[in-house]
């Protein structure tokens, strides 16, 4: 039932090479293997955002892929985000855009999507955007003004 | 503004401005703490078989493969736990009549909901523990269900616990003045109506999750838990496994949401610890999306027959109705599940000066999940109910709707007073609310706007709501009714060497703020800067005894209890200060981590006082003993519960063809007293708000008819999603509480307690022209269609 295979995965830059269950998912592997705890698993079938994260410069669901499935592949967390995500850091905590902070990075790595993907400070187009992210807590108008802040940020 | 500087108004005061959370940065680096990441070392893992069906009788259970299973570590019963867990009964002394069965971690004999836990496996890992728990075969052979809650009364329905004779749980009835004679009356206006509420859960982001470990050599067990209760959580591990109370520890760090869903007692969560303390070795469970639909309790599910009877000139002369709850197989431990119907009663129409009055409330077992407090505990029924009837009693006799507001609404200079149903009310402002609400959203305007919308075929409506909130319980609400629930909280601020302080209080952190708002109190009334305070909360090891967080009340008692420490601690200091530097007490102040005078000028820093007390005591008189540490307690004693009040207003479009409903706009102006932190604030209002519109429109628990859920995933339960959320205005009116020096209330409960009422009238407004009315939630698009005669 548990059958395994070799995986060599780069996560935030790091390479490692694991075995893995042929069933694990990439989200556990990365919470249980690699002590990753950041990304978080809210639903485990692929509606609530919580383990967003990037896959070979993709936004993937880090509950629907499979461990075995990174292989080769270079995997980046909120841990690795690093830079490319500091002004929605500081834009999310002066908008108060968080609360228990359980979506948080899965919300983040959806707005660096959006942001890098160019994306205007266009209250509809980041609601739409970023619709595959559940928050629970905000009203989501928080995380939406952080998202514009950064752009108009950036764009001023 | 005149006479001497306040702790408000203090240039080194941070209450009432907008800082950011400290924390935040630790969650936004992927850092925080939760249930899940924790990994101990031989940790195990649980995970349990559920009953399958609704209500039957189990006649064998085969474990025999299961055990087989590598990796599995233990396999446990019902019976095999009723030898180590004493049973538990949802009852409260007070709640008079109020009857429940008693409940065990894993059901013995009979299951009386799906989903409910039967057998635990134990294993190395999760996963092989699931493939264990798909071996064990459970013979069940089913019995007759009571899922609706309004036939489960009828005579021959199945009775859930036959030794009580029927599903009747508790009945409760208030009378006041006399309802029967005003409805009777030739000059007022009656309306009827029926109002359904479906029931809806929490889903709480990250699922309810504990990692117990037991240390035999010491009889210590410690729950990391994913709570807002700890103490209480504390005792009853202690109570219900055997334990001393000291010797359990519980561990509350960040807590991915909670909204009430993590104030209760679950079985599943009660065999982890059980399991722990068996083995000897750490356990933990985590719920799955699907165990947190099934378990997680539920909320709400009422139905409500009510009737209003309103005068040409608008005034209510009299508000009656009948509210049925279903509760499940149980009455919830140990908060109970009657606390919502008796919410109902006590807050429908109490913003109204009413003088004939009367509700009856039936609370009624059934074969579905635990219903039990959700955020806005009983408000959103008692809201849409008195102000669903409210609304269309003005449609009925021509008057608008904020107009027969001001013309029944308890006046602002009215207070204290008490409510029809004998509610303490002080310090509510429900005239200024709704004058600030009618100016935000700029009322004339958007009726004049709709009017001409409507002429273009386009249905817009506007919906109200006043009204009042529950918040700072005081002993009164759980204390009297025998309950191991805290109502007071306390704070220890201690002066560090470095010149820091470090709060310890019993309120808990599940994403609100209480951490920040705790610092901002104790930073600016002690006199140093906000990043010079440490906070911790929620572990009943090492903090202060108290309730932890529920009821909106982090801030009003547990800010009330820090600021009372750090005035002591900031005395104590003052009194070495004095000594120090010869001068008197009177004239020195502390500000921006220094001793100053008063006027400012600075005379030594914290952490040369601090050090000369702890290292350098020589330098201190023999006969002074300094304490550089201060615990204070507080708890609310005048009053049940210090209401707070607000007024909101929706803007909707329906669409007839689709029975589609886009919120436009939700405006809403809250009272909740004295405001710590703005942002803080009104992100919980925003956040409530949303939950309301997830109740009004998208939320709800289907079950089958015969006690199946129907929609346990998130795919199938819709919850309020980025696109669909409107932007919502909030403002404030500030009636600080005299019950406390800080003036603070709560703010949790608002949105969710109200929106719905708003949108519900609004989703009406604008049904009206149409012939049309809708008195359930959630008005999905189907219910619309229905209500409006096209399916
Ligand atoms: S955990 Fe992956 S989408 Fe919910
Ligand atoms: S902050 Fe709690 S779920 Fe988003």
């Amino acid at each position: 039932m548990s059958d395994s295979k070799m995986i060599s995965v780069t996560v935030n830059g790091e390479t490692t090479t694991a075995a893995v269950p042929v069933r694990q998912n990439l989200v556990d592997f990365l919470r249980n293997t690699m002590g990753l705890t950041g990304s978080h698993v809210g639903c485990e079938h692929g509606v609530c955002g919580a383990c967003t994260l990037e896959v070979d410069g993709a936004m993937v669901r880090g509950c629907l892929m499979l461990a075995v499935q990174a292989d080769g592949t270079q995997v980046t967390t909120i841990e690795g985000y690093g830079d490319r995500a500091a002004a929605l850091r500081d834009a999310f905590t002066a908008r108060n855009a968080l609360q228990c902070g359980y979506c948080t990075p899965g919300m983040l790595a959806s707005a660096v999507e959006y942001i890098e993907g160019g994306g205007a400070a266009d209250r509809a187009a980041i609601r739409e955007h970023l619709s595959g992210n559940y928050c629970r807590c905000t009203g989501y108008q928080s995380i939406v003004d952080a998202v514009c802040d950064v752009i108009d940020g950036a764009s001023a | 503004m005149s006479g001497p500087l306040t702790i408000f108004d203090k240039p080194n005061s941070y209450i009432g401005k907008p800082v950011d959370r400290p924390d935040a940065k630790r969650l936004l680096q992927g850092r925080g703490k939760f249930v899940d990441d924790i990994q101990l070392p031989r940790m195990v893992h649980g995970a349990f078989v559920r009953s399958p069906v609704a209500h039957g009788r189990i006649l064998s259970i085969d474990l025999e493969e299961a055990r087989g299973v590598p990796g599995v570590i233990a396999v446990y019963t019902g019976a095999d736990l009723a030898e180590h867990v004493t049973p538990y009964v949802g009852v409260l002394s007070h709640l008079a009549g109020l009857r429940s069965a008693p409940q065990m971690p894993l059901a013995v004999d009979v299951v009386r909901w799906t989903g409910e836990p039967v057998v635990m496996i134990v294993a190395t890992s999760r996963a092989v523990a699931e493939d264990a728990a798909a071996l064990v075969y459970v013979d069940i052979e089913e019995l007759p269900v009571a899922t609706d809650m309004e036939r489960a009364l009828e005579p021959d329905a199945p009775v859930i616990h036959p030794d009580f004779g029927s599903n009747l749980a508790w009945e409760r009835t208030v009378e006041v003045g006399d309802p029967d004679a005003a409805f009777a009356r030739d000059d007022v206006t009656v309306v009827e109506r029926t109002f359904r509420f479906g029931r809806h859960t929490g889903v709480t982001l990250e699922a309810r999750a504990s990692v117990v470990e037991y240390d035999p050599s010491e009889d210590q067990l410690t729950c990391h838990y994913s709570g807002q209760a700890p103490h209480m959580m504390q005792y009853i591990f202690a109570k219900h496994l055997g334990l001393a109370e000291e010797n359990v520890r519980v561990i509350s760090n960040d807590v991915g949401g909670s909204f009430g869903i993590k104030i209760h007692t679950y079985g599943d969560e009660i065999a982890t610890a059980a399991a722990a303390k068996l083995l000897g070795r750490p356990v933990k469970f985590v719920a799955d999306r699907l165990e947190s639909f099934l378990t997680d309790i539920h909320a709400r599910d009422h139905v409500v027959h009510g009737r209003i009877a309103v005068t040409q000139e608008g005034k209510i002369e009299a508000l009656a109705f009948d509210d049925i709850t279903g509760i499940g197989p149980y009455s919830m431990y140990p908060r109970t599940s009657a606390i919502e119907a008796n919410q109902v009663l006590n807050l429908t129409g109490a913003p109204y000066a009413l003088e004939n009055y009367r509700a009856n409330a039936k609370v009624v077992f059934q074969n579905k999940n635990l219903m039990c407090q959700y955020r806005a505990v009983g408000h959103p029924i008692a809201m849409a109910v008195a102000d669903g009837l409210l609304e269309d009693a003005a449609a009925e006799i021509g008057m608008d709707v904020v107009e027969i507001r001001r013309r029944n609404l308890v006046k602002d200079d009215a207070y204290p007073c008490v409510s029809a149903t004998g509610m303490k009310l002080d310090d509510l402002s429900h005239h200024k609310t709704l004058d600030l609400l009618i100016e935000t959203m700029d009322y004339d305007a958007k009726r004049a706007e709709h009017a001409a919308l409507r002429e273009q075929g386009i249905h817009r409506g506007l919906g109200l709501v006043s009204m009042i909130e529950v918040t700072n319980p005081s002993p009164m609400f759980y204390g009297i009714g025998g309950a191991p629930i805290a109502s007071q909280d306390g704070a220890t601020i201690r002066l560090d060497a470095g010149g820091a302080i470090h709060v310890s209080s019993s309120v808990t952190e599940q994403g609100q703020g209480t951490n920040t708002i705790l610092a901002q109190v104790a930073a600016g009334v002690f006199g140093v800067d906000m990043d010079r305070v440490k906070v911790t909360t929620g572990d009943t090891k090492t903090t202060p005894y108290g309730g932890g967080t529920w009821a909106s009340r982090g801030a009003g008692i547990g800010g009330e209890a820090t600021l009372q420490a750090a005035f002591a601690l900031k005395e104590q200091v003052l009194d070495v200060a004095a000594v120090i530097l010869q001068a008197k007490v009177e004239g020195l102040d502390i500000i921006a981590g220094h001793v100053c005078d008063t006027d400012g000028t600075q005379r030594m820093s914290l952490s040369d006082l601090a050090r000369t007390v702890y290292y350098r005591g020589n330098e201190l008189p023999s006969d002074m003993s300094p304490e550089l540490v201060a615990t204070r307690h507080y708890r609310v004693s005048d009053f049940p519960f210090v209401f707070t009040n607000a007024a909101m207003a929706a803007e909707v479009e329906v669409d007839p063809e689709t029975g589609f409903v886009k919120v436009l706009n939700v405006w809403a102006v809250e009272d909740c007293g004295r405001v710590i932190n703005p942002k803080l604030v009104d992100e919980q209002i925003r956040g409530g708000v949303v939950q309301g519109i997830g109740g009004a429109f998208y939320e709800e628990c289907i079950y089958s008819e015969d006690g199946q859920l129907e929609n346990a995933t998130m795919a199938d339960y819709l919850v309020p999603m980025a696109f669909e959320m409107p932007d919502i205005t909030v403002a404030h009116v500030e009636t600080p509480t005299k019950t406390s020096v800080l003036g603070a209330k709560g703010a949790g409960e608002a949105g969710t307690g109200g929106a719905p009422a708003a949108l519900m009238n609004a989703v009406n407004d604008a049904l009206r022209p149409l012939g049309a009315s809708i008195h359930q939630m959630p008005m999905t698009p189907e219910r619309i269609l229905r209500a409006l005669g096209t399916v």
